[in-house]
């Protein structure tokens, strides 16, 4: 417990940072993820060719390496930005590879007609996914969409190696200051822990909310 | 009765399709007037569900043009959303908005697509809804529907948007016998009222009381293009005699 009360701001500020990486970055991955996952299926070849790209190539690359692409090779383009930027940058392209395949099984989960019916209605491509298949989709998507934002979550600790504030980094300075290496981490630990948990609750109350409107 | 003159709505000329192999549509000609009421039968796989969905590109063709007032079928975007706007289609599985209500079902369309107000597109559902005898139903979902009631929402649906031409895709195939009557009631007053109709169906009765024209396909083609009198009366070929001997048994 005196490792936590003795360094509650170092604490404090990694979990913080964690926080913040987590919440921008996931707001990325959401919506690179919806518009990926609409050229996946949508009738144009050329963007359903962009979006399949897109999704082999980050899902594929494993993320520390895509942290050195966009840190290292971004710069190069004179492309200059703070760290957490960068790191958000990162984290949010990687997770939409995710999140667009999950939403993608989602939509393949709503009957062919229902898109049928609402093109036969004179809706068009956007209107067709926004107003009836991505909302009968949203249900059997709440469920892995919250795993994979759980994921999202701990690999922020990824962003740490790169000079951005965030809890795993903080043993670093705790160790220095000559605090037991176990009980640092355990309260680490417990950090995330908060932050996985608070998403599975939200989720688990997404989910609740959608079963009960069927 | 098949001498009566209809401009042309709908009009299809040298349509071929194929699926793999398969050539489910062979130099389709049919041309469907203003008014009109074309019923198309024929055995399973011979083309006529397709037939019936090419007209409005739900199916795209290999070859051939389709033409709906005068105007070919564009290929994608927004002019085909604009075209599938004035052709109506009921499907035989209802295809009704799962997670909407029966007027939000009905409304839809009119407000995305229409561009009407709200207000305006619920009152011209409710009418309809009540023509098709379902106006106490507004609030419940389609699932709590049975399917005949189902299937009046979707006609309700489609003339929700003032279709120039609806196309009925087995309307009563997928319906227990004592509800099919009920969306025959609804498809019959529809002809009588003088919408342009295509419509595939098995139903006999409805084809010979209330179609124009009866097409019989088979294997991908038209077979026979007549008056319900004629073709019912005095079928010519041999095909048609075949599968009439065959459905009309029971």
């Amino acid at each position: 417990m005196k490792v936590l009360t003795d360094n509650w701001s170092i604490y404090w500020h990694g979990f913080v940072g964690t926080l913040e990486l987590t919440v921008v970055s996931a707001a990325l991955a959401l919506l690179l993820g919806v518009l990926i996952a609409s050229f996946r299926v949508s009738p144009v070849r050329a963007l359903r060719a962009f979006g399949t790209g897109w999704v082999t190539i980050l899902r594929n690359t494993p993320l520390t390496l895509l942290f050195f692409i966009v840190v290292l090779g971004l710069p190069r383009f004179d492309i200059v930005l703070p760290f957490f930027t960068f790191s958000v940058l990162a984290l949010g392209c990687y997770t939409s590879a995710f999140i667009c395949e999950v939403l993608r099984s989602g939509i393949n989960t709503v009957p062919p007609g229902q898109g049928e019916a609402a093109r036969s209605l004179g809706m068009t491509f956007g209107q067709t996914l926004g107003l009836v298949v991505l909302p009968q989709a949203y249900r059997s998507v709440v469920a892995p969409i919250g795993s994979v934002l759980i994921a999202l979550a701990k690999n922020s600790a990824i962003a740490g190696s790169f000079s951005v504030v965030e809890l795993l980094g903080t043993y670093r300075t705790i160790n220095e200051l000559g605090y037991g290496i176990v009980w640092t981490f355990v309260w680490i630990a417990v950090g995330y822990l908060v932050i996985t948990l608070a998403i599975s609750a939200v989720f688990n109350l997404l989910e609740r909310r959608t079963a009960v409107s069927r | 009765m098949s001498t009566a003159v209809f401009p042309p709505l709908i009009e299809l000329s040298g349509v071929n399709k194929h699926f793999g192999d398969l050539h489910v549509l062979q130099d389709i000609d049919l041309t469907v007037g203003r008014g009109e009421v074309v019923v198309v039968i024929g055995p399973s796989g011979s083309g006529k569900s397709t037939l019936c969905r090419t007209i409005n590109r739900l199916e795209p063709i290999g070859s051939g043009t389709i033409r709906i007032d005068g105007e070919p079928l564009p290929t994608e975007g927004k002019g085909l959303a604009k075209l599938r706007a004035e052709v109506g289609m009921v499907f035989q599985s209802f295809n009704l908005f799962a997670h909407r209500t029966v007027l939000q079902n009905v409304s839809l369309a009119q407000v995305k697509v229409r561009g009407r107000g709200r207000a305006e597109a619920d009152a011209r559902s409710r009418a309809l809804l009540d023509r098709v005898g379902l106006a106490s139903q507004e609030d419940k979902y389609p699932a709590q529907l049975s399917g005949g009631q189902q299937q009046r929402v979707a006609i309700a649906r489609a003339l929700a948007m003032d279709p120039k031409a609806l196309l009925f895709d087995e309307p009563t195939s997928a319906l227990d016998p004592e509800m099919i009557n009920e969306v025959l009631d609804v498809m019959r007053g529809l002809a009588q009222e003088g919408m342009t109709m295509v419509v595939v169906t098995h139903e006999m009765g409805f084809a010979r009381a209330s179609a124009n024209r009866v097409v019989f396909m088979a294997d991908g083609r038209i077979v026979e293009d007549r008056s319900p009198e004629d073709f019912f009366g005095a079928p010519e070929s041999a095909r048609a005699r075949d599968f009439l001997s065959k459905i009309l048994k029971h």
